[in-house]
């Protein structure tokens, strides 16, 4: 090609999306981790009206599932268009039943997969190749890549090849490495795919399709007689697939000069020992091979990119004759088998080899496991296997890179063997989640990748909170391509954006001799020395490090930049470093700068060009005293309080050193002790509520829509306050009838989010000072022990006696303890104050099924997890499943408990003879519907278990088993939109209509909020998300109608910012009804746009627009023959632009399109005043108008 | 029947011109006032603080939703991908130059020195006729005396005028302790015209909430008199252009800024209660009036009743205040 190609920066799920949208008709998309990017980019590019290379925008359709995808994938397929999709890991899973039919019909389609772990006996959002070898059968190619310039060009090999062969091909690379890895790479000129893409079979492949202009049958039912022969048809094709995989990657290669092949060899020309592996990991593997075999060893790596269809002539084409051994290494598990599909795969090419002479001997085999889950995988494995494979008689089925102390699998290696890293600079940068590092380093790799002749690489690490996270950004640059799809584990250059994360970790530790460190400090040069920990001071010295520092924080906002501090540390960065010179650099930056703002005016470029200078006269370098003088360590992970799992276990995956705990010190089988995000003290607000006791009303507003549990409330006998420290608040109960006593609230100031949402929610004014309120943030002292004491004497009061409490008002019920605490939600989120209420209300008899998304991630992702225990070890028991699942298996939970109750109750009256007749009675027949009433019933349960012990009767052991199931159990489904709308609809419509007792929470944010914001079938008409760019023009379903007409369905529309006691009560209301309930509830979200300090005044406004009506709907009232349906806000009192432009979601569209934005919300305000109309007029309806019910 | 008059040096076919509105936010809207007669069109003021908080918005909402968590990298598309900032008022500017023939004067209200200087100056690149400036600025701070508030009017007049080669109009309230020496310094400063006056929205309380009320009501016919006083005098001692607005509910009004000296009068009060047709009955009953009288050309109209035009100029100072107060007793 005569032009030069253009180089780009990007990542490998933008790499991979970008030829699969230029040689397709139709993307059937749905958002699964870590895949979702590449849907959304061609979402994006469809919006942008860009074309394939035919000329025409390929058709972006959202579905409501994988499977769903699968389907309409399929249907476009058989109707002739270029089709494609891209998923991961269950949504492959949910793809399987569609992908044989592709396949047996020989149909051309590439479906691209960043691939991703299977959840076990855990989810895992990272990479492996699990989902690959489940969908091994299906009879779809599999075609790996390794790199991020890979998954570009094979995706483009991959659809050549299924255009050519008639094969459908998964093209794959490694989710969370390649996917989410930026790397430089060679873009494909549309000249270069259009050369690859034979229209003949094009249009071959749409003359397949049906046509009622020349019909014929597909899809049809077999018989015994020829389904057999039927499916031997296809022989033929698979056996010339590798062929022509092979013709496309040759073809390819004259095109753009990069070669490939199904199977690569690199290393000694006469290695005797060879890995064998495909992915990311055999860049590892390929780079260690070259650096060892220079060394004169005899080893060598045997890339695999064509997996299935399995052609072992290719491969010992590939293979030099010198090898005498051979590990397989694969990254999945298949337990129970002979081996990993992999290895079992080589094993029988080469035993087929061996018995049709194709080789001389058998070379000795062994298969490995690494890397499951995104396990980091690095040159000094890929050294260990070697050195495995060089012993006499190598260990097979063995695992690297962790500590099997059980089976002892594991292959023992020494960590610190690392390639010849001097050929890259090497950086690390510690931020703060939302803080901009990772967006900075990201522009600094475009900067240096598209600009310079040097490459550049970057790969960014999260921790598992949505707030307060910390980032580490992994960048290498260098004059050659960087194939190191690993960790740096040591850095030339390290930045910590925020000063406490040297306080508390030992960032240094993959400091280089001789590196650099950048500090952001609010501490000067003078004074910075004495604030570091020990460890930290002799890290500097001795590793001889030169020390930079800078406050970032002030220049920012001396420079009018705000609290951002990116431009700042990112100019830092360019100016040290040395990866450009000084002045190259800073001119980059500044080009950049001109690039992004160009929009914004020349007064933003020169605000920004002001903070680059100012940060260059701002950064001073600090000399390194020769001797430490700290006696400052650093603080324990967690309190010596708690339990021994959690120190041992739990604590080391906090510190970040989770990969060295062994197989011994986890649990089998995912069962993990709940209630262990108390022991994190995560201290991320700089602001936190105080509480003025003499201004307080005791509402219990603040700590109703606390997210993350950090306001309790007490009230106790004044007598407690004694020995009560100084500092500890306390105010006379302002309630009747309760004389001598005294209300403390008390704040958890290590555990708050700094959310500001319960200053929000006080009604009560200081009279003096109309400024404050009872509540107000306050900076947090930098000191905590009075907090720390304060917090400790509060836990010693005792709680308050739930049968004491009243439950049904919002003041009542925060004196009841939280169940759900200080989870890893985001700050000011809208969702967990509904699911602290649940914990609250019903906590010790809870059950809750909870559906994938962001409640089973802030409730359930490992380290530690949020939902708790109370003092007689009671609490919520929880599990996630799946997805799509989750109405059944609640549904399930549900039917057990019922089960178990039922067969409690037959052996109670098998047993009553033996046993109290009035205790049998009173289990059997007294209610339990109130607190009282469970709690008489528990004491019932402890007396019966007394008896039992003493019995011999075999049937008494069987009634223990079971006697706990005699206390009622509130089963609670809970989950998001994505899953109640669009991927569990199914399942929860079918589960509603099962009469079962359940009760469903639908924390409702109108879109799929943890994979980025995509639209759902809750999304709101003229609302903007991912995959509606254009704004959403169709209504948002009326789930709540849907379940009403069932009849026999409790359901509620809640939104607590609006109306808290209506929420406590439709929650309650539900709870008590004997049979399915919805409560759909509106749950603001960082998805919406917000200032997310106003999440609960935008809750107030979707209700004051009418947007979302509060409404129950209980057929107990239609039972006793009265209206059912209640409307419980007032008519709307604002039109709804007046609610929707606070939120950027909404707003977008009137920046993007003006004139669509004014239609949608013109259509949206008349299907809210429709709504509202439609529910008006059911308010006033008699009782016989609604279905009649059982 | 001739309408024309000339305002900041520019030809307008009709006296009547709309006046900064959110009429004007709509281009389609724009075409149909000059269907419907304009003389040209002020469009709605764009905020400098306004847009600065919108664009904090947005930045602090990408922020603090970006590179958060693994699987969300972000939620909204780049800022660079939308309008934020100026650039829809702008191009509301370009759209209405390309539909219409008759002068589009933006309307900028400023904050800072920067502000100032860089809308204005994006405004006259997007292809406006003529710049209203608009201070709204009440001098809460008791330490500021009176001269350092009317330097800080002169000064923004001087920098926008450095910036810009096109007209500027200054929109300014009335409450100078000398008027007159205010339009006199301003004009010195570089202003083209002067908008009589501008209106204060101020607040109400609602005393059942015991809250402060930001509630808007249009302007009345009676609120004319203190705009006509000013133009009455200022015409013929100035050489920058008067603008005469607030009150003008239809013909009457237009006519008596008319016969005080305005070289254009402006409303939109009357569009939004009457709609923009009501521009042609305004035109249509001007026309009429000035036949009534044999006028044909406004032009013969302005300055009529001026101050410098009557036979008895101290009607416009303390003299007629006297004999009004005589005419109560």
């Amino acid at each position: 090609m005569s032009t030069k190609p253009k180089v780009v920066t990007i990542d490998g799920n933008e790499a991979a999306s970008y030829v699969a949208y230029r040689v397709n008709e139709v993307c059937a998309i749905y958002p699964i981790t870590p895949s979702s990017p590449m849907a959304e980019f061609a979402d994006e590019w469809t919006t942008k009206g860009i074309t394939n290379i035919w000329g025409n925008i390929p058709e972006i359709v959202e579905m409501q599932s994988e499977g769903g995808a699968a389907g309409a994938v399929h249907g476009a397929l058989q109707a002739g268009a270029l089709t494609t999709t891209f998923t991961a890991s269950q949504g492959l899973m949910l793809m399987l039943p569609n992908m044989y039919k592709i396949a047996g019909e020989l149909t051309s389609a590439v479906i691209h997969v960043a691939a991703r772990s299977l959840a076990a006996q855990a989810l895992s959002i990272f990479g492996d190749h699990s989902d690959i070898m489940a969908a091994r059968t299906t009879g779809f190619g599999l075609l790996a890549s390794s790199s991020v310039q890979e998954a570009h060009d094979q995706a483009l090999i991959a659809q050549a090849a299924t255009l050519a062969s008639r094969i459908p091909f998964i093209h794959f690379f490694d989710g969370f490495r390649t996917s989410h890895e930026v790397n430089k790479l060679t873009l494909l000129s549309d000249d270069q795919i259009r050369a690859m893409i034979d229209d003949k079979l094009v249009i071959a492949h749409r003359e397949r399709g049906l046509s009622p202009d020349h019909p014929f049958i597909r899809g049809t039912a077999q018989n015994p007689d020829v389904y057999f022969q039927g499916r031997e048809t296809v022989n033929s094709y698979y056996l010339e697939t590798p062929g022509i995989v092979q013709d496309a990657m040759d073809k390819f290669a004259q095109l753009t000069g990069r070669t490939y092949h199904l199977f690569d060899y690199t290393g000694a020309p006469d290695a005797e020992r060879v890995i064998i592996l495909m992915g990311s990991g055999a860049e590892t593997a390929m780079e260690t091979a070259d650096y060892l075999a220079e060394k004169g060893e005899k080893v060598g790596v045997i890339q695999v990119r064509l997996f299935r269809p399995f052609s072992i002539k290719h491969f010992l084409k590939a293979l030099p004759t010198s090898v005498k051994k051979i590990a397989v290494l694969d990254r999945t598990k298949e337990p129970g088998s002979a081996g990993e599909p992999m290895y079992q795969d080589f094993a029988t090419g080469l035993l087929d080899a061996l018995q049709n002479g194709k080789i001389a001997q058998m070379p000795f085999l062994v298969g490995g496991r690494y890397g499951l889950s995104s396990k980091e995988f690095t040159p000094a494995m890929v050294k260990g296997i070697f050195d495995e494979l060089a012993k006499d008689k190598p260990k097979n089925f063995f695992t690297i890179g962790i500590e099997d102390d059980v089976t002892h699998m594991n292959l023992t290696y020494d960590p610190s063997f690392t390639l010849d890293e001097s050929k890259w600079t090497q950086a690390l940068f510690f931020g703060l989640g939302a803080d901009g590092t990772v967006g900075a380093n990201k522009n600094s790799i475009k900067i240096i990748g598209e600009n310079t002749p040097l490459y550049a690489q970057g790969f960014f690490v999260y921790d598992s909170k949505k707030s307060g996270s910390q980032t580490v950004s992994h960048l290498r640059f260098g004059p050659k391509p960087i194939r190191a799809p690993y960790l740096i584990g040591k850095a030339d250059f390290i930045a910590c954006h925020k000063f406490n994360f040297i306080e508390k970790s030992d960032i240094l530790g993959a400091a280089k001799e001789g590196a650099t460190l950048l500090l952001n400090s609010p501490f000067g040069p003078e004074e910075i020395w004495d604030k570091f920990p020990r460890l930290i001071q002799e890290a500097l010295i001795q590793k001889k490090l030169r020390f930079f520092l800078i406050d970032a924080t002030k220049v920012a906002q001396e420079t009018g930049m705000g609290t951002m501090i990116n431009t700042i540390m990112q100019t830092c960065f360019f100016a040290l470093s040395g990866v450009l010179p000084r002045e190259e650099a800073i001119a980059q930056i500044k080009k950049a700068i001109e690039k992004t703002y160009f929009k914004k005016g020349p007064a933003v470029i020169q605000k920004n060009f002001a903070a680059v200078d100012a940060t260059l006269a701002r950064l001073f370098e600090v000399k390194v005293p020769s001797q430490s003088t700290s006696k400052k360590e650093f603080p324990p992970i967690v309190s010596d309080k708690a339990p021994a799992f959690v120190k041992e276990v739990t604590a080391m995956m906090m510190a970040g050193r989770g990969d060295e705990l062994p197989v011994s010190m986890l649990p089998v089988d995912g069962t993990y002790p709940s209630g262990t995000t108390k022991w994190e003290k995560r201290n991320i607000a700089e602001f936190i509520p105080s509480w003025e006791a003499d201004t307080c009303i005791q509402c219990g507003n603040c700590s109703f829509v606390c997210p993350h549990s950090v306001i309790r409330a007490k009230f106790f006998h004044e007598g407690y306050l004694e020995g009560a420290p100084i500092s500890f608040k306390s105010a006379p109960i302002s309630a009747r009838g309760f004389p001598e006593t005294r209300y403390t609230l008390e704040i958890y100031a290590e555990d708050c989010t700094g959310c500001n949402l319960c200053v929000e929610a006080c009604p009560a004014y200081d009279l003096k000072d109309r400024t404050r309120k009872a509540i107000n943030m306050v900076e947090k002292p930098a000191d905590l022990e009075k907090e720390r004491a304060n917090i400790a004497f509060f836990e010693g009061i005792p709680l308050n006696d739930r049968s004491q409490v009243d439950f049904s008002s919002v003041r009542g019920s925060q004196y009841l303890e939280p169940l759900f605490e200080f989870s890893g939600a985001c700050a000011g989120c809208g969702e967990t104050p509904y699911v602290r209420l649940l914990s609250q209300l019903f906590g010790d008899h809870l059950i809750v099924a909870n559906a994938t998304g962001c409640s089973s991630i802030y409730g359930g992702n490992q380290p530690t997890t949020p939902w708790t225990t109370n003092a007689e070890g009671r609490g919520p028991a929880w599990s996630n499943s799946l997805f799509e699942d989750n109405a059944e298996f609640g549904l399930g939970m549900r039917v057990s408990a019922d089960k178990h109750a039922q067969m409690a109750q037959d052996l109670l009256r098998k047993l009553a003879p033996e046993l109290n007749a009035e205790l049998v009675d009173a289990l059997l027949h007294q209610p339990q519907e109130l607190e009282s009433q469970l709690r008489k019933q528990r004491e019932r349960v402890a007396a019966l278990k007394v008896q039992l012990l003493k019995m011999e009767n075999p049937l008494a052991d069987h009634l223990l088993s079971v006697a706990d199931s005699l206390v009622r159990r509130s089963v609670w489904l809970i989950g998001g939109d994505g899953w109640a709308y669009d991927i569990g609809s199914s399942g929860l419509d079918h589960v509603l209509a099962s009469g079962r007792n359940v009760n469903v929470l639908v924390l409702d944010t109108e879109v799929y909020s943890n994979t980025g914001g995509q639209m759902s079938k809750a999304t709101p008409t003229a609302a903007t998300a991912k995959f509606a760019a254009a704004g959403k023009r169709v209504g948002k379903k009326d789930l709540a109608l849907q379940a009403i007409s069932y009849g026999n369905v409790y359901v509620a529309q809640v939104a607590m910012g609006a109306n808290p006691q209506q929420t406590l009560l439709a929650i309650r209301e539900a709870e008590a009804y004997d049979g399915p309930s919805l409560v759909l509830a509106y749950s603001h979200c960082i998805a919406h746009g917000i200032d997310m300090t106003k999440g609960m005044e935008q809750q107030d406004l979707a209700v004051a627009s009418g947007y979302w009506p509060l409404l129950r709907y209980n057929p107990a009232l239609r039972k006793a023959g009265r209206n059912p349906f209640v409307l419980d806000s007032p008519r709307p009192s604002i039109k709804l632009p007046e609610y929707a432009y606070k939120e950027l979601r909404y707003k977008i569209l009137t920046r993007t399109n003006p004139e669509e934005a004014k239609v949608l919300m013109e259509l949206a305000q008349e299907l809210v005043d429709q709504r509202w109309n439609t529910y008006e007029d059911m308010a006033t309806w008699k009782a016989e108008a609604f279905s009649p019910i059982y | 029947m001739d309408l024309r008059t000339t305002y900041m040096g520019l030809p307008l076919r009709s006296p009547i011109v709309v006046s900064a509105s959110t009429l004007s936010q709509d281009p389609g809207k724009i075409v149909q006032m000059e269907d419907c007669g304009a003389g040209a069109v002020v469009l709605f003021s764009l905020f400098e603080e306004q847009i600065r908080a919108e664009m904090e918005f947005y930045e602090s909402v990408m922020r603090s939703t970006s590179g958060v968590f693994a699987e969300a990298m972000d939620y909204f598309p780049d800022e660079s991908e939308y309008n934020i900032g100026t650039e829809q008022y702008l191009e509301i500017i370009r759209k209405a130059k390309e539909q219409v023939e008759i002068p589009i004067i933006a309307s900028l209200n400023g904050v800072t020195n920067e502000g100032w200087i860089e809308y204005a100056r994006q405004m006259e690149q997007a292809g406006a006729d003529g710049i209203e400036i608009n201070i709204f600025y009440i001098p809460a701070d008791t330490s500021l005396t009176g001269a350092e508030v009317e330097q800080r009017y002169v000064d923004i007049v001087k920098t926008v005028k450095n910036t810009v080669k096109i007209p500027i109009a200054v929109k300014l309230n009335p409450y100078f302790s000398a008027m007159g020496n205010m339009a006199k310094r301003l004009e010195e400063a570089g202003a083209d015209a002067l908008v009589l006056f501008n209106r204060f929205y101020q607040p109400n309380f609602n005393i059942d909430k015991m809250e402060v009320v930001f509630d808007l009501e249009y302007s009345h016919p009676n609120e004319i008199r203190l705009p006509l006083l000013w133009i009455a005098i200022l015409r013929g001692q100035l050489n920058a252009s008067l603008a005469a607005t607030t009150g003008i509910q239809g013909a009457p009004e237009i006519i008596k800024y008319l016969l005080a000296g305005a070289d254009v009068t402006m409303t939109a009060s009357a569009l939004y209660k009457h709609g923009i047709r009501y521009l042609q009955t305004m035109n249509r009953e001007l026309k009429e009036w000035m036949d009534r009288f044999m006028f044909v050309s406004v032009r013969e109209v302005q300055g009529l009743l001026s101050q410098q035009n009557i036979a008895n100029p101290s009607a416009y100072e303390r003299a007629n205040y006297i004999k009004i107060l005589e005419a109560q007793k």
